[in-house]
């Protein structure tokens, strides 16, 4: 797949979504892969952003899961998305797991929309980057950030 | 789990949210507390936590606002505070572990305690839980089951638990220590409570989703799409109603499921209601009682014909 913008991933997580049933069931096992690809994609925009080569790197047998790694690391807000990385790769096991299952249709929509949040989520935080943390864990504590906290003087 | 005495009486905290847009998660909290012959003893004069801002300016007065918080416990005598609002919950685990860990944050808390003239808040003397926790812990699932006047047999539940119940992991110590304790990854305090209650909970795999709460404001369109995408992942997972813990998060799918609508042209059905609530309900309590009216999304004509409430 050509390196896709989060817009585009979300147009066409979206249009995935909207397709019938029996589309989405004869082509399970090629978009159990496209959904993995498109969740690298979103992350790899996030690394491009702050200038990191993507890493080619798997963990647990996963590239996604080496990206959210990379994208994590200074970054601590950043594991706000982690457990939907790992869902996305659920997701994806699943499907391939029983592509012929009576609700596979279902279960490919499930994971367009966990694929659809890290989109999202990601999209939101390239937009919001410098105007302060998009989420709320402790940035402070895990960067070991010094602030000027000096005891006023009389 | 076991029942435990320990947390059958605790320390309170509602927080900023409990007393404005999640009031009825407030009084939810309360009935339902009471409803289990749980005590909570409100903290006198306490401070907001600071959320999410505070701490953009400087941690070390965030992690200070809320050991004045954990400080005023245990000059009240107790030894566990419960926050129902995660961000609370988040904040006060936070500078639980900033006190312990780091020499900066003690002496601001150090500092500005004895500025304010109020004894200088120790790591390690207070414990903070979560509603989840409390209700868990002190009753358990036997006991929920043992009490359940109205069951919510028929309800299908996604349950939400937003994305700072579980994050940082660092600072939540006592959960992912196998059976019985909560889940960072894939939590389930809130599922086993309302299963409990009789509720079918179905597999929802955003349950710790962020819902762009913090994004609200500065980039409402966001917070929409994420919002909608959340509540359409329920729908399609079957559910009747999203179960929240978090007035943040709960204010947020109400305000942008109707947004959603407005801007996006995309109505979902489905409602919103905090666990409290639902919980509430089993144990008989009106849906009054637990504040169903006061919610944006309106459960009442899919609770009446499931006969709650």
């Amino acid at each position: 797949m050509d390196r896709l913008t989060i817009d585009e991933i979300e147009t066409r997580l979206d249009a995935l979504a909207a397709r019938p049933d029996d589309a989405l069931a004869r082509d399970a096992v090629r978009l159990a892969d496209d959904l993995l690809a498109m969740g690298e994609a979103v992350l790899e925009a996030w690394l491009d952003a702050r200038g990191e080569p993507p890493t080619e790197e798997t963990h647990e047998g996963f590239r996604l899961l080496a990206l959210h790694r990379q994208g994590a690391r200074g970054n601590p807000s950043f594991n706000a998305c982690r457990e939907t990385c790992r869902e996305l790769v659920y997701h994806r096991n699943l499907i391939l797991a029983e592509p012929d299952a009576g609700d596979i249709a279902r279960r490919i929509r499930l994971g367009a929309m966990v694929a659809l949040h890290l989109a999202l989520f990601i999209g939101g935080k390239l937009k919001e980057a410098g105007l302060g943390d998009f989420c709320c864990s402790s940035r402070p504590i895990r960067r070991g950030e010094t602030i000027d906290t000096e005891p006023e003087t009389a | 789990m076991a029942q435990d005495m320990k947390h059958k009486k605790v320390a309170y905290y509602p927080g900023c949210a409990l007393e404005g847009s999640g009031h009825a998660y407030n009084r939810s909290t309360k009935a339902v507390g009471k409803a289990l012959g749980l005590d909570l003893v409100e903290l006198k004069n306490w401070n907001c936590c600071g959320a999410m801002e505070v701490k953009n300016v400087d941690p070390k007065i965030q992690t200070y606002l809320s050991a004045r918080n954990l400080s005023i416990t245990e000059q009240m005598g107790f030894d566990t505070v419960m926050a129902p609002c995660n961000g609370c919950y988040h904040n006060l685990k936070k500078a639980e572990y900033d006190l312990a860990h780091d020499a900066g944050s003690k002496e601001v808390n150090s500092r500005l305690s004895q500025k304010a003239g109020h004894k200088t808040y120790e790591a390690g003397q207070v414990e903070t839980i979560h509603a989840l926790d409390w209700i868990k812990r002190s009753i358990g699932e036997d006991g929920i089951r043992a009490r359940v006047k109205n069951s919510l047999k028929g309800l299908k539940i996604a349950n939400y638990y937003g994305c700072m119940y579980t994050r940082p992991r660092h600072i939540f110590p006592e959960k992912d220590q196998g059976p019985g304790s909560e889940s960072t990854a894939k939590p389930h305090f809130m599922d086993d409570i309302l299963a409990a209650a009789g509720a079918e909970n179905v597999d929802f795999p955003l349950k710790t989703a962020c819902c762009g709460g913090a994004h609200t404001l500065s980039d409402s369109d966001t917070s929409t799409k994420l919002v909608l995408n959340i509540l359409t992942a329920a729908e399609a997972c079957g559910a009747d109603v999203v179960a929240t813990e978090c007035p943040t998060c709960h204010t947020g799918l109400e305000m942008h499921q109707i947004r959603a609508e407005k801007v996006l042209g995309r109505k979902t059905n489905i409602k919103i209601l905090y666990f409290t609530q639902l919980l509430g309900m089993a144990l008989g309590l009106s849906a009054k009682t637990v504040g169903v009216n006061e919610n944006f999304s309106d459960a009442r004509p899919l609770l009446r014909e499931k006969g709650l409430g």
